[in-house]
Formats: C-alpha cells, sequence, structure tokens
C-alpha cells in the first residue's frame, strides 16, 4: 500500500519519544523528591520487626550499587533507560521476589481484554447511532436520544461504574459486585469459567461503554451533518443511488475519518477512565494493579505500570495511524 | 396526457422553503418544455432559482424545501406524485446532473470506477461486471479521460479531469435529460471551453436534451438553442438565443445583454443596480418593478403573465401586455 | 436592559450555553449560601453521629465517618471547582502565550512546542499526576500544591487549539487589511485577534479545568493528595474504601456522584455551548 518513507518515519519518531518521555519522566520524577523507597521499605519491615524475604536485601544492594548515589546522575539515567529499553523494570518491592514485569504480564491479559472490546463496541455502537441521528431520512424520534447521549459522555466512567453497582449488583443482585472470577473457581478454560468470568465483566464494559459511546455518538452527529452538505452527497444522490449506499457508502464512510482520528487521540483518555472503573470494580486488571501499588508504596511496580501503559498506548496510536491511510487515499499525499 | 415531442414539461411549478425567518418562494408559477435533443439555457443571478429548479426535476427538494404545486412531465410520467423509490430509479438513468462544484462532487475516499459502477449497481441494470467495466471504459472514452483514470481517486485528478468525470458519471446511462448547473464555472478559460465542447458532442451523440445553467451569457450564446431567463423565482423570458440576443423584450433581459463586455465600448461596465429580491410571499404585482427603468403603473398592481408576443418569443412582462387588458 | 435582553434572546438560541450557565450558577448559589448555614468544621471527621441516613438534621445524613454530608457536600462543590480552575487558568494561560509564540515566530520554537505537545498529549495525565503524586506522599501537598501539580498537564490542550486558531485567522481578510493598513504586531494580537479567540479561549479554559476536575477526582479516587480536605474525589474515596453501599448507605455516594455529574454536565454544555458561539454554522451538538 502507499506509505511514504516520511510519513511512517514521521509516527515511528513520536512514537519513541512518547516511550523515552514516558522513560524520562519516570525516571526523574522520583529524583525530585528526597524519599529512598527501599530503605523506607527495609526500614518499615525492621520497625515492625516484620519477615524480609530471602534475597530482597541483595537486590537492595544491587540496586543501590545500579542507581546508587556514588554515580553521576547521566549515569544512573543510562543505566536505567538500557533496562528500560530491555522492559527489565525491576522487582516489585512488596511482592518480592515477582518481577514488575511478571506482575503486569498476569495483569494485563483482562486490561486488554476488557479495554479492546470495550472501545470496539463503544465506537461502533456510538458511530453508527450518531450517523442515524444525523441522517436526514431517519425518523425523527431519533433526536430524543440526544439529551441522554450527551449527559452520558459528560459523566466519567467510574461514576457511571459506582451507580451501576449499586443498582444492578447490590440493590437488585443481578452480577457479582467485583472481581474477575469468583472465589473457588479455579481459572481454566472451561465453559463454566468463561462464563464467570463473562458474568464478572458484564457491568465494568457496561459502564466504559455507556459512558463513551455518548461521546463518539455525538462527535458522529457533527460529522455527519458536515459530510451531508458536502457537493458530493448531492451528486451521488443525483445518480439515483439508494439510500442505504448513499448512508454507509458517502456519508458514513466519509464522516468516519475524523472518528478515526478521534479515537486515536482518545486512547489516553480511555485508558485513564478504564483504570479506575478496574480500581471501583477490583477488576483484576492493570489499574487495580496499579491501586493496590499506590496504597502499599509499591514504586517500582507503579513506574513500571505507567510506562508499559504508556508504551502500549503510543503502539496502539502506531497501529492505528498505519491503518488510516488505508481508510483515507488523500493521506499519503499530505 | 403530455404533449407528444416534448421529452420534458415543467407546468406551473411553485417550489418553496419554509424557515423559521419565514417562507422564501424560491420557484413561483415556473413553465416550460424541452424537446428531445434540445438545449436550453437558464440564465440568472444567484438566487434566482435556477438551481432549485434543478433539483426539483431531479426529484431532490427537501425539507424545509417542499414542491407547492405544479406538474413535471417527463415524457408520459409526472416526476411530482411519483413516490421516492420511482423517483429515484428516474435519477441519472433518464434524467442526470453534471454537477455545479466539480472540485468537491466526487467522493473522496472511492476510485473512479466505483463512482460510475455503483448507479449502475443501484438501478438495477442486470448487467454483469464485464459489462460494467465496458461501460465504465466507454464512458471515460466518451469524456475523452484515459482509461486509467478509472482506478484513480479524485485528488490524483486535475480540476478538468474531475470535471469530465462527472460528466462521465451523468452519461454512463443514456439520460434523457442532462441538466448541467454551471458545470464549468470552476475551471479556467481554456478548460471551460473543452468540457463544453465535451458536453455538446456527446449530448448530440447521444440525443440527449441538456439544460444549462448558468450566468455566463457568452458561454450560453455559443452553446444553447433557446434562453430561458429567471429572476426572483419566476421566468420572466424565454426565447430562441438569436431573438433573445438581438431583440430581448423584458427590460431584466435587456440589460443583462446590454451589461456583456463588448469590444467597442470598452472600459464602461453596464451592470444592473440593485439586487435580486428573495420573495418571502407570492407577489401580486411585477417583482422587476423596483428595478425596472421602464415600470409604469400597472407594474405595480398585477403579476405579468409569461406569454408569447412574438413567434416562439415569451416574456413576463406588462410592456407587451398593456393591449389586453 | 437592552443588553441583559440581548443576552436572553441568544440563550434561546443557544440553549447549551443556557442551561450550562444555569447549573453553573445553581453550584455557586448552593456553596455559597450553604457555607452561610453551615459550620466548615462538620465536613470533618466526628463532627457528627455516624451513618445517618438524611433526616430533617441532617439532610444529606451522615458518612460513615461522622461527617455532616451536606457540609462535605458544600465545601467538596467549592474545593473541587477551585482546582479545577486554578489548574484550568493556569493551564490556558501558559496555552495562550504558547499558542502565540508557537503560530505567531513559527521556526524551530513552533516545531518543538507542536512536538511535546504532540508526545505529551499522547501520555495519560492522570498515570503522570499518579507518579508525581505517589513520589510526593500524601503530606507534602495540599489543595493548592495538588492544583499546581494538576496545572503542569493541562496547557497542551490549550496550547493546540490556540496555536491553530491563530494561525488560521493570520490568514484571514480581516487581519490581512489590519496589516496592510500598517498595524503593528501587538496591536493586530489585541484588536483584531483575541476578540475573535474569545470563544476559543474560553472553550480552552472549559477544556482543561475539566481535565483537571476529572484528574483530581481521579487522584483521590486512588488515595492520592491530601485526603483530609472533605473534597469530592476524597468522599469518593472513602465510599469505595468504607465500603458505603455493602452498609448500605446510598446516600454516602449519591451525594458526590450527584454533584460530579452536575459539574460535568454543566461544563460539557457551557464548553457546547461556546463552540456554537464560535461557530454558528456547525450546529455540532445540542
Amino acid at each position: 500500500m502507499r506509505y511514504p518513507p516520511a510519513f511512517v518515519l514521521k509516527r515511528l519518531i513520536l512514537l519513541l519519544m512518547i516511550v523515552w518521555t514516558a522513560a524520562t519522566l519516570n525516571f526523574f520524577i522520583p529524583k525530585l523528591t528526597p524519599r529512598n523507597p527501599l530503605r523506607e521499605k527495609l526500614l518499615e519491615d525492621a520497625s515492625r520487626g516484620g519477615y524480609i524475604p530471602p534475597g530482597f536485601n541483595e537486590m537492595v544492594q544491587g540496586y543501590e550499587k545500579k542507581f546508587g548515589l556514588d554515580q553521576p546522575v547521566w549515569k544512573q539515567y543510562l543505566t536505567y533507560m538500557g533496562d528500560m529499553a530491555r522492559f527489565d523494570l525491576g522487582y516489585s518491592i512488596s511482592n518480592f521476589p515477582k518481577t514488575v514485569g511478571e506482575l503486569i504480564g498476569e495483569a494485563i491479559p483482562w486490561t486488554i481484554g476488557l479495554l479492546t472490546v470495550t472501545t470496539a463496541l463503544a465506537f461502533l455502537i456510538g458511530t453508527l447511532l450518531g450517523a442515524l441521528i444525523a441522517w436526514s431520512r431517519s425518523p425523527s424520534w431519533l433526536n430524543y436520544l440526544v439529551a441522554p447521549l450527551l449527559t452520558l459522555s459528560a459523566i466519567p466512567f467510574y461514576l457511571l461504574a459506582l451507580i451501576l453497582i449499586y443498582f444492578v449488583a447490590f440493590q437488585w443482585k443481578l452480577l457479582p459486585l467485583g472481581g474477575g472470577y469468583s472465589f473457588g473457581i479455579v481459572p481454566s478454560f472451561s465453559a463454566a469459567f468463561i462464563f464467570d468470568v463473562m458474568k464478572h465483566a458484564i457491568l465494568p464494559a457496561l459502564s466504559i461503554i455507556l459512558a463513551s459511546t455518548g461521546g463518539w455518538a455525538i462527535g458522529m452527529r457533527g460529522m455527519m451533518v458536515t459530510v451531508q452538505g458536502e457537493d458530493y452527497m448531492t451528486f451521488a444522490e443525483a445518480k439515483g443511488l439508494k439510500p442505504r449506499r448513499l448512508f454507509f457508502r458517502y456519508a458514513v464512510r466519509n464522516a468516519l475519518l475524523p472518528q478515526v482520528t478521534g479515537l486515536a487521540l482518545s486512547l489516553s483518555f480511555i485508558v485513564s477512565g478504564s483504570v479506575l472503573v478496574e480500581l471501583v470494580f477490583g477488576f483484576p486488571g492493570i489499574g487495580t494493579l496499579l491501586a493496590r501499588s499506590v496504597g502499599q508504596l509499591d514504586y517500582f511496580l507503579i513506574y513500571g505500570i505507567v510506562f508499559i501503559i504508556i508504551v502500549a498506548i503510543g503502539v496502539a496510536m502506531f497501529i492505528m495511524d498505519m491503518i488510516y491511510p488505508l481508510l483515507d487515499p488523500r493521506i499519503s499525499y499530505e | 396526457m403530455n404533449d407528444n415531442g416534448y421529452v420534458l414539461r415543467v407546468e406551473n411549478l411553485d417550489v418553496q422553503y419554509h424557515t423559521d425567518a419565514g417562507t422564501v418562494y424560491a420557484n413561483s408559477q415556473v413553465s416550460f418544455n424541452l424537446k428531445p435533443g434540445e438545449r436550453l439555457g437558464l440564465v440568472g443571478e444567484s438566487g434566482s432559482g435556477k438551481s432549485t429548479l434543478a433539483l426539483a426535476i431531479l426529484g431532490m427538494i427537501k425539507p424545509p424545501g417542499r414542491i407547492g404545486g405544479g406538474e413535471i412531465w417527463l415524457e408520459n410520467t409526472d416526476l411530482v406524485k411519483l413516490p421516492e423509490e420511482a423517483i429515484r430509479q428516474v435519477r441519472g438513468r433518464q434524467v442526470s446532473m453534471i454537477p455545479q462544484g466539480a472540485m468537491n462532487s466526487l467522493n473522496p475516499v472511492a476510485r473512479i470506477k466505483d463512482q460510475l459502477i455503483d448507479g449502475m449497481i443501484d438501478h438495477e441494470l442486470g448487467l454483469s461486471r464485464s459489462e460494467m467495466n465496458r461501460m465504465v471504459r466507454e464512458a471515460l472514452e466518451a469524456v475523452e479521460l484515459d482509461p486509467q483514470v478509472a482506478q484513480m481517486y479524485p485528488h490524483e485528478l486535475s480540476g478538468g479531469m474531475k470535471q469530465r468525470a462527472c460528466i462521465a458519471i451523468a452519461i454512463a446511462m443514456n439520460p434523457k435529460v442532462i441538466i448541467a448547473d454551471e458545470p464549468t464555472s470552476a475551471l479556467d478559460v481554456v478548460t471551460q471551453r473543452q468540457v463544453m465542447q465535451t458536453i455538446g458532442h456527446l449530448q448530440a451523440q447521444l440525443g440527449s436534451a441538456v439544460i444549462l445553467i448558468g450566468h455566463d451569457m457568452g458561454l450560453m450564446a455559443q452553446f444553447v438553442d433557446r434562453i430561458a431567463v429567471m429572476y426572483a423565482g419566476k421566468l420572466v423570458e424565454l426565447g430562441s438565443v438569436k431573438d433573445t440576443f438581438t431583440h430581448p423584450m423584458h427590460p431584466y433581459t435587456q440589460m443583462l445583454i446590454s451589461s456583456l463586455p463588448r469590444l467597442e465600448n470598452k472600459g464602461t461596465f453596464n451592470g444592473i443596480p440593485g439586487i435580486t429580491p428573495l420573495l418571502r410571499e407570492i407577489p401580486t404585482d411585477c417583482v422587476f418593478n423596483s428595478r425596472c427603468p421602464q415600470a409604469i403603473p400597472i407594474c405595480m398592481q398585477r403579476v405579468p403573465k409569461l406569454l408569447e408576443h412574438r413567434p416562439n418569443q415569451w416574456a413576463a412582462c406588462h410592456l407587451y401586455q398593456s393591449e389586453e387588458n | 436592559m437592552d443588553r441583559l435582553q440581548g443576552v436572553l434572546r441568544y440563550i434561546r438560541r443557544n440553549p447549551a450555553l443556557g442551561a450550562g450557565i444555569g447549573i453553573l450558577l445553581f453550584l455557586i448559589l448552593f456553596s455559597v449560601i450553604g457555607s452561610f448555614i453551615t459550620n466548615p468544621q462538620d465536613a470533618y471527621p466526628l463532627a457528627a453521629p455516624a451513618s445517618k441516613p438524611p433526616s430533617a438534621e441532617f439532610i444529606f445524613g451522615t458518612d460513615g465517618q461522622g461527617r455532616d454530608l451536606f457540609a462535605v457536600a458544600v465545601a467538596g462543590t467549592w474545593l473541587t471547582i477551585r482546582i479545577g480552575l486554578i489548574a484550568g487558568v493556569i493551564g490556558v494561560t501558559i496555552g495562550t502565550v504558547l499558542g502565540f509564540t508557537s503560530a505567531f515566530y513559527g521556526g524551530w520554537f513552533d516545531i518543538v512546542v507542536r512536538w511535546v505537545v504532540d508526545v505529551l498529549l499522547t501520555v495519560p495525565g492522570l498515570l503522570v499526576l499518579i507518579v508525581i503524586a505517589s513520589s510526593l506522599g500524601d503530606k507534602a501537598v495540599d489543595i493548592n500544591g495538588m492544583a499546581l501539580i494538576i496545572a503542569m498537564l493541562a496547557w497542551m490542550g490549550p496550547t493546540r487549539t490556540i496555536r491553530s486558531q491563530v494561525l488560521s485567522m493570520r490568514e484571514r481578510p480581516y487581519v490581512m487589511m489590519a496589516r496592510l493598513n500598517g498595524m503593528s504586531g501587538l496591536s493586530i494580537i489585541f484588536r483584531e485577534l483575541i476578540p475573535n479567540l474569545l470563544p476559543y479561549l474560553g472553550a480552552s479554559l472549559v477544556g482543561s479545568t475539566n481535565g483537571a476536575i476529572f484528574a483530581s477526582i481521579g487522584l483521590a479516587a486512588l488515595g492520592l493528595g491530601p485526603l483530609r480536605d472533605p473534597t469530592l474525589g476524597v468522599t469518593i474515596y472513602w465510599v469505595m474504601n468504607q465500603g458505603a453501599f455493602v452498609r448500605g448507605m446510598w446516600w454516602w455516594a449519591a451525594v458526590p456522584i450527584s454533584i460530579i455529574v452536575l459539574i460535568f454536565v454543566m461544563l460539557f454544555l457551557i464548553s457546547a455551548g461556546l463552540d456554537e458561539l464560535a461557530n454558528p454554522r456547525v450546529r455540532r451538538t445540542v
């Protein structure tokens, strides 16, 4: 297909810059405070007379050797960047000897599953709904959907999650209150387990879908209004095309382009929102892991999660940037 | 019902737009007819109702617009009474349009070929893929475009090529009537001329009638057989090009003709003072009376009817009507 | 009087703006009148009997730690809007300066600004704030400090908007005319550009205030930042942390949620209304 090298190169550089920024922020922000997470943890455990896992002291010493104050900052920075480049995110303080990578690896499939399904559904439903509302041949009652959609789009995901929990899970007891699967069920690829997972995922998914469908619908509605005023719509109608084709091949097809750009741009917003949704439901994804690591002051885990999420968003944006020229033949000539 | 011999007959057509700011009568009592193969020029200032008339013939007047009355006969069918699905079948196949804004008239995300074929598919011509591909090739050849253009996207074409592609789409199904709405207004003069030649050539070949909408009187003089002049939603004069140019009857037409630049009066520029009013109510007097230098008392009292004052030359003006009253 | 009538007539044509301003006035009235009839101390723990449902004495009820939720609502509404406004104003100010400079002088500066904005807009602000807030710990920052931290990530959106608007306005006929008439750069900015940019500046302010409030509530819900102050986000944190639902205390959650929803709907309506004001033809939203 048409991929001018300049276009690909620019996007690749953007991706690298995003990853580099994420890593750099993770390196420097903690340096701004005088706190030393590892010493704090050791002191805290020691003061409680608590149990220190075997190897923890060695890990701390290794870490301090690597990033210790005796090293100049630039050297520490380079070492750190080297680790990041190899996705070596270090050990989790609170779950030693598990590494940050392992913990993220356990949580991330849940998040990816939840996010891709909900984002895709919300995008499809919202876009189609918005297109139908704006379409001049649609029944006029569809306009009554605008106000509720607007309201939904203004509410943060996690508030909707709280409302849903209260009514659906707590009051009516239709679905479980939270978690990824029921206690006592062993994860496996059995029908019972999958059904159980689905049951737990409905509410988190529903809160993300409900809250983001409105935004897509409102955006699409605006674009459809603009597109319907274009000359090519008039000419297409004068060709005697069937309304169905006018709708999908001409109006929706063109109005979709800014929606796709919008999807790429709102990825970071969606991720932020869903981190909090996971927290509300205790869904075993990366958001809940992040909340737990914040609670346990497990700094390496916090930084690792933030880094991985930002890299994931960067990669997702890069992929979408590469898909976009397939949708819009004009892009390669920009 | 139909007077035989006419391919299109518009009778007492009224089109109104109902808006919050009131009703605008965009076409009021418009009547004319068109023989097969004839070229009719429709001229008038912006806002005079030319494009509305074109949309009405294509059955594409949409809310807040409405056809208030009148008939549009395409051979033996009254298009005004046809249900939407039937008028869709007419569009593109029997009456087609060459659009005004060639720059934006093609779907930016579809290949030219697909934009030619989708019309054929939706008109259920019962053609195979290869037959449709052949028609695409023929249509492109007819407008003097390289067959490779079929695989291209609109942004890869120049303005003139885009307009040719639009013409190819308009003629692909041998329509009986082609409405060309200022087809060359976005093009430079040289391309303009080539495109008009192509339209003329094709029209003669297919035997379609053409309604050429525009305000370029020079272009009209070269291209059309008859001229219809619109003013504020009304047809004010209708006659052959020769008659209209040599002895225009309606004062508005007279002013239009005399405003054309000529070599002998180089330097002077005769505009028409005033602007075209939008009709906000059904007129009870002549719509041109406020700008007419020859207005007489009756012009303020009655609506002039479009009448044949000379053989084949029609005008809606009290100056020629006085003897009847 | 005529002016007021003009405004009212405009609002009838732009109901989103009217509704948004209406909700804003309601929230302001609520916190102003509320502050006269409540004791600020009631918004802190042990000020009232714990876990009481709404009654004549405590019309919004009390939470599990003995806060009067009416006092919490009054104080929290104001604190939450204040964080949003401080961060929003700082963000828009930085964004306006950067956007103008970038669009007007172009060159390397423009390229750098554009790249930084593009990169930072991709990075979820909430996550960076989580890193910052968790590094600082909960004792180090108060409400204003929180607002300042959030403001650090509230300027990219305004920068992008202002930059592109200035770029497009620079090419418009009236600016060209002003230039041909020999107006200087600064007077073009102040006489021609700023007045036309006002709706966009307003929309940017609403946008970054919105983002800031979202971030502040999100951080608090995660247990970051000052947990002592009765903000709406902190209340949400306690609702989740103390299992308000399991204890059947629906009012505990209903109070902050309703106010937060009102705030976000208000901001959305105002930004939709300003959008309509800036591009009357588009009629995009309500």
